[in-house]
């Protein structure tokens, strides 16, 4: 961050003069049409600039941004990878940009081809029988999930079915997911290994439990190492399993999930799949399943009939989770990933994800507790408990100074004063040298200096914010 | 290409780190029998050869300008300016993440108050959060929404003249809780709501092009204590009375349209607003401003507590990921029209669509149906529409939706859209077109 986006960037209603256009459009050349006055609005309060002013106004708000492409980024269970730009090459083409959703299908064949070849290529990734793009992000394919073990559920009558189980270092999204498919939860405590406890698992089946979530490697970033006798136990049970896939980075080319005996799983394509996650979204959440569930997928799904590809509703599916065709600008992206990286590109995105990881873990861990002695897969947690007055959140704001993004903070839940690290494999080891080194200084600092932690960051367009007063008294637009 | 910057040397070095021999090592807490030889997959290309091979794929679509189009139903065929795409094209927008750190996310986190902003004046709502995935599915949530804050009420009216494809959403997200659904015919303020209806629900303008006033309906609905939602056409409010000013607790929208292209249907935008009344149970991250300990003005995600990661079982939504570049790329689009930007591309749309429709109007055997509408609207036509459609493709012309698409039963309805893109040239075309195609 330089001395430039230090300064105050007004908002686009300040700098507002009346009159002012930024983009025009042709004169009109049809008769102008009255609009019936009861209904007619009378005024517009937007703001009114001019072009240059609207391009140097939003440079600037961006130049307020840590972003992959200008610093490190190690968010625990977001896989901030770098974003390759071919990717946004091909995602520009007016081919895609231009092409309208209700098209003949005969006009848009090679936009169905392409999500055919990258369902099919996810769908070899995960090990299962089919797969659907439409979910346009990860919690909207946990509903997906969810809500088709909820059909296939209530197709054999099990309505009595309504508890789902959930490991206490799960993400908020698959309780939150569960809720909104019409399921209760229950939390499933972690063993000593931070693994699911076995008996507790145990202990929780009985003839109310639709299945469980699980998340593998859990957030911990640990290989839930009794996976198979997890599905096993569950489908003794009577439930299935739902795959979360926040964290396949870890095992892509390595391991396939659908093997080990979960039913249904989605993907996170703007976190494995290289595509940029834009400040917030859009992501897309690839749903896949075995055999029982597959005919559940939400729709429609590509499927290729000699060399005609069409768009078909799986035989019972859920429905449509969105309109339309996923969320197509991600998936485009993702298809241009999966093609550059290939078979041998996917195996070394997981060994490399996860060398990153212990070897970071190991420059750390004599600093920082890391509470659980495994190698872990592509992400670790550490504790931020290195000195009494100092805590997980000033660390991570006095990263910032040392020109990096924070990792995930107080999250897993399970673990006190939680950093959770997650390098990925596009990071070279000196930076992740150089992040370590800015790690052990700040413990340094915490014995030594700990008012430069809590007064941190000191190098930022703004210091430590006031989120109690925001809200509390809710300001949410421009007040004039 | 796996973008792996690692050479041999420097990975040998990062094991000894470790303490083990070889990346196998580290993979040993994954059952043996699980581990895979390989994926059944082609090997890595190269960038020339991916791009190429996309490339060839997207060649093979048809798309708006090579025909003159005038299909919409949902998705629209805007002009978006140079600088919309530039922008938000930015690195340091397109790879942030989500704005969790504020002091290095202030220019995500002030681009989404200045959209919440602007398009809380647009739709005329307190509030606006910051995306759902697209219209249809802020239109569920916002079902949800209303029927969680109605407890005790398990009826929710919806047109029969809705988007099919929102009705189905609807369907799927609803699909495990006791709400019955009322479709109701023609203009809300006669749908027969009760004392056990949560909300109405009103398409401003229907998925035929029909609008009506919505600020009767919305009266009725709070004298019988329900909720009104109104899912609205955002360019429409540009000219047209927002849902806000007619009473309306609760919007969505789908703000494709505004600066976003058609992407084959995503991503898309959709937009949800409410009341203050209502702002602790609406679904989405929200942008809130506050100050740092300077007093410097600055912005936060606020209102957290309603959101999955702090309350999860409990959270309103499950929504974490949303549409957060296409959210930018309406900032962009609105703050570079502006008023008078934005008006315009309302108005053209308004008057070029009317300008069709008086010419479809008196051709023998066509019918536009709605009586008042924006820039879409029904037309019954003397043949099928769908043999319609093809002869006029033919000709390089795309003259909108085949209601057939939806409703097999429906073979005589062409849904047309004009926008600002559609010349007088264009329209004269089509209308021509039409006669002769019935000829």
């Amino acid at each position: 961050m330089n001395a430039m986006n230090m300064r105050d960037e007004p908002l686009v209603y300040e700098l507002s003069r009346e009159g002012r256009i930024g983009c025009s459009l042709p004169r009109s050349d049809v008769p102008s049409k009255e609009i019936p006055l009861e209904i007619a609005r009378s005024e517009l309060d937007l703001p009114e600039l001019d072009e240059l002013t609207v391009v140097r106004h939003f440079t600037r708000l961006s130049q307020k941004n840590f972003s992959i492409d200008t610093e490190f980024y190690p968010l625990g269970s977001c896989t901030m990878k770098y974003n390759p730009k071919a990717n946004e090459v091909v995602a520009s083409n007016p081919g895609w940009k231009n092409l309208h959703p209700l098209v003949g299908e005969e006009y848009a064949q090679g936009a169905i081809e392409l999500l055919w070849r990258l369902q099919e290529g996810l769908r070899e990734v995960g090990g299962f029988a089919a797969a659907s793009l439409q979910p346009a992000a990860g919690a909207h394919g946990e509903l997906s999930g969810v809500l088709m073990i909820h059909a296939a559920l209530k197709e054999r009558g099990e309505t009595k079915r309504k508890k789902m189980l959930i490991p206490d270092s799960a993400h908020g999204t698959n309780p939150a997911s569960c809720t909104m498919a019409g399921f209760t939860t229950q939390t499933i405590p972690s063993g000593l290994d931070g693994g699911v406890d076995m008996e507790a698992l145990r202990a929780a089946l009985d003839d109310t439990i639709a299945g469980i979530m699980i998340t593998n490697p859990n957030t911990l970033g640990l290989f839930e190492k009794n996976i198979e006798d997890i599905c096993r136990l569950v489908h003794e049970a009577g439930g299935f399993v739902y795959g979360d896939g926040a964290n396949m980075n870890a095992l892509t080319g390595v391991f396939k999930p659908g093997r080990s005996g979960i039913d249904v799983m989605h993907f996170n394509l703007h976190k494995t799949f290289s595509t940029p996650h834009g400040g917030g979204g859009p992501g897309a959440g690839m749903v896949a399943a075995n055999e029982t569930l597959a005919p559940y997928l939400p729709g429609p799904i590509a499927v290729k009939a000699d060399s005609v590809y069409r768009l078909e509703m799986p035989a019972k599916s859920i429905g449509r989770v969105k309109a339309f065709h996923g969320n197509f600008g991600v998936l485009v992206r993702a298809y241009c990933y999966l093609l550059m990286t290939g078979s041998d590109g996917l195996r070394q995105v997981a060994e490399n994800a996860v060398l990153n990881a212990n070897y970071l873990k190991s420059l750390l861990e004599k600093v920082y507790p890391v509470p659980y002695k495994r190698h872990c897969m592509h992400e670790f947690v550490a504790k931020g408990a290195i000195a009494d007055t100092v805590h997980t959140l000033d660390i991570a704001k006095r990263l910032i100074d040392y020109g990096f993004h924070p990792p995930t903070i107080y999250f897993p839940l399970i673990v006190q004063e939680a950093l959770m690290i997650e390098p990925t494999e596009t990071e070279s080891k000196e930076t992740l040298d150089l992040f370590a080194e800015a790690m052990k200084r700040i413990a340094e600092e915490a014995s030594k200096n700990p008012e430069l932690l809590h007064d941190a960051p000191h190098i930022a367009p703004v210091a430590r914010l006031d989120e109690v007063m925001a809200a509390r008294y809710p300001i949410l637009c421009y007040r004039g | 290409m796996s973008f792996v910057p690692h050479t041999d040397p420097e990975r040998a070095a990062m094991l000894k780190g470790i303490g083990v021999s070889s990346i196998e090592d580290l993979f040993s807490d994954i059952p043996e029998h699980l581990r895979i030889e390989g994926l059944a997959l082609p090997g890595a290309v190269s960038e020339i050869e991916a791009i190429d091979e996309v490339e060839t794929l997207a060649d093979r679509n048809v798309q708006t300008k090579d025909m003159d189009w005038f299909l919409g139903a949902g998705a629209y065929y805007g002009y978006i300016p140079a600088v919309v795409p530039a922008l938000a094209g930015r690195g340091e927008f397109l790879t942030a993440y989500t704005p969790y750190q504020p002091e290095v996310s202030q220019g995500t986190l002030q681009a989404i108050f200045e959209y919440q902003s602007m398009t809380a004046k647009l739709l005329g709502m307190s509030v606006v959060n910051a995306s759902h995935y697209d219209g249809a599915t802020a239109l569920a949530e916002a079902v949800l929404m209303a029927w969680k804050a109605k407890e005790g009420r398990n009826r929710i009216f919806l047109p029969k003249d809705l988007h099919p494809e929102y009705s189905q959403v609807i369907a799927t997200y609803c699909t495990s809780f006791d709400i019955e659904f009322i479709r109701y015919e023609g203009d809300p303020a006669q749908a027969p709501i009760d004392e056990r209806t949560a909300a109405i629900i009103i398409a401003y303008p229907g998925f035929s092009g029909e609008m009506y006033p919505i600020s009767k309906a919305s009266e009725k609905a709070h004298e019988k204590g329900a909720l009104c939602i109104v899912q609205a056409d955002p360019l429409m409010c540009a000219i047209f009375k927002s849902p806000g000013e007619q009473g309306a607790d609760i919007v969505t929208a789908e703000g494709q349209c505004l600066g976003n292209p058609l992407n084959f249907g995503g991503p898309y935008l959709g937009m949800m607003g409410t009341t203050d009344a209502l702002i602790r149970r609406m679904p989405g991250r929200i942008v809130g401003q506050t100050k740092d300990k300077f007093g410097k003005r600055g912005f936060v995600l606020t209102l957290s507590t309603r959101e999955q990661h702090i309350r999860r079982e409990k959270a309103v939504s499950n929504i974490c990921s949303n549409q957060g570049l296409s959210m930018l790329q309406t900032c962009i689009y609105l703050a570079t029209l502006g008023k008078n930007g934005l008006q315009e591309v309302a108005k053209q749309s308004y008057d070029k669509a009317h300008y069709a429709a008086q010419l479809i109007d008196i051709i023998p055997g066509y019918h536009v149906v709605p009586k008042l509408f924006f820039r879409e609207f029904l037309v019954e036509t003397p043949d099928s529409a769908t043999k319609i459609v093809e002869a006029l493709n033919k000709k390089s012309i795309m003259p909108g939706l085949a209601l057939s698409h939806y409703y097999p039963e429906r073979a005589n309805e062409l849904l047309i859209c004009v926008t600002e893109m559609n010349t007088k040239a264009q329209i004269e075309k089509l209308a021509s077109a039409l006669k002769e195609a019935v000829k």
